[in-house]
């Protein structure tokens, strides 16, 4: 990796693309995106224990907080699978990406974040300015989305969709124009194949250059004019931090609900 | 020309010329939203998600320039 503690350009401080390194447990290098990762999954845990300990039919002050945001997600979730069952069976995993990336693009904004400094680095930097995590994200997404496919449609409905044997086998039946159209559609399913790698790269770099983009901003506007300036800059990344969270639970919700999908033509036509 | 200012010249037009078809879609998608919306004010719960959606696809073509920009050495 680039080991380096940033660029200094008219004494600002421009963030590398590479998560600065704060120290090391047992050789594994601590970056200052992870002290931030951790915070974010902290809190969670916090607010999951606090609901946890006081769960009751007649919700208080904090349940019912959560109770609506989680129903207005349901009813957005609903709205790309088209079927109460399958967003609650996605809602673990699409449900957690969202409020995560939420949370920790928001903890990007307190004060201090690329401020405070241990020794030459940053502690805090925000989470997603780190590619590392979002492209673990984005390949979770979408393995789980061929998981889920293998194990809705079937091993070999799902192998189908790519490598596309079983359409040409069964058009043999049908004459040539159609062994030329399964023809077609095999090609289209290797393309296929490269559009899976395409989702792992715009699903982790939109967030990451996003979120990146954000923080060099934030950067330069603050070290232009510290006060006043900045702000509706600020609200800008408040924005940004929903939507590039949203935009990634819904393409994952998107992913999981194609690849579950059974696929077309399958039905007598 | 030397190779280090030619590098730094073929990033800025990258991003530049990648980032500009990408914003001129997302500006009409948007624009197609909102006109819909206010024809039929109703529909801006429903129109929502698949605008987001659109806009995602659209930026996604930004991403692979921004890509290109990384890895230019």
């Amino acid at each position: 990796m680039i080991k380096s503690c940033g660029v200094d350009i008219l004494g600002m401080h421009i963030p590398t693309l590479a998560p600065e390194i704060l120290f090391y447990i047992l050789n594994i290098p601590v970056t200052n995106t992870i002290v931030n990762a951790w915070i974010a999954i902290i809190i969670f845990l916090i607010i999951g224990i606090l609901i946890k300990r006081r769960l009751s039919l007649r919700p208080g002050k904090l349940q019912n907080f959560f109770e609506f945001i989680i129903e207005t997600l349901l009813e957005y979730f609903d709205q790309v699978t088209g079927d109460r069952k399958n967003t609650l069976r996605f809602l673990p995993l699409v449900g957690s990406v969202f409020f995560f990336i939420l949370l920790s693009n928001w903890l990007g904004l307190i004060p201090g974040t690329g401020s405070v400094k241990l020794g030459h680095v940053f502690i805090l930097r925000p989470a997603n300015t780190d590619l590392n995590l979002t492209v673990a994200m984005a390949l979770t997404a979408v393995v789980a989305s061929h998981v889920y496919g293998l194990m809705t449609v079937g091993i070999l409905t799902h192998l189908n969709k790519f490598i596309q044997i079983g359409t040409l086998i069964k058009s043999l039946r049908h004459g040539p124009i159609a062994i030329f159209t399964a023809a077609v559609e095999m090609v289209v399913g290797v393309i296929e194949i490269i559009s899976e790698a395409a989702k792992v790269l715009s699903l982790s770099f939109r967030l990451f250059g996003n979120i990146f983009a954000g923080e060099v901003l934030m950067t330069v506007m603050t070290s232009l004019v510290a006060l006043f300036v900045p702000t509706p800059f600020m609200m800008l990344e408040v924005l940004v931090g929903l939507i590039q969270a949203s935009v990634f639970a819904m393409l994952t919700l998107v992913y999981l609900t194609m690849a579950t999908a059974q696929p077309h033509g399958e039905e007598s036509h | 020309m030397e190779h280090a200012s030619i590098v730094v010249l073929a990033k800025a037009f990258a991003i530049a010329i990648g980032g500009m078809g990408p914003a001129l879609a997302i500006g009409r998608l948007v624009a197609k939203a909102l006109e819909s919306i206010g024809r039929n004010p109703e529909a801006a719960g429903k129109v929502f998600v698949p605008m987001l959606l659109g806009a995602a696809f659209a930026e996604a073509i930004a991403i692979y320039a921004l890509v290109v920009v990384f890895t230019l050495k």
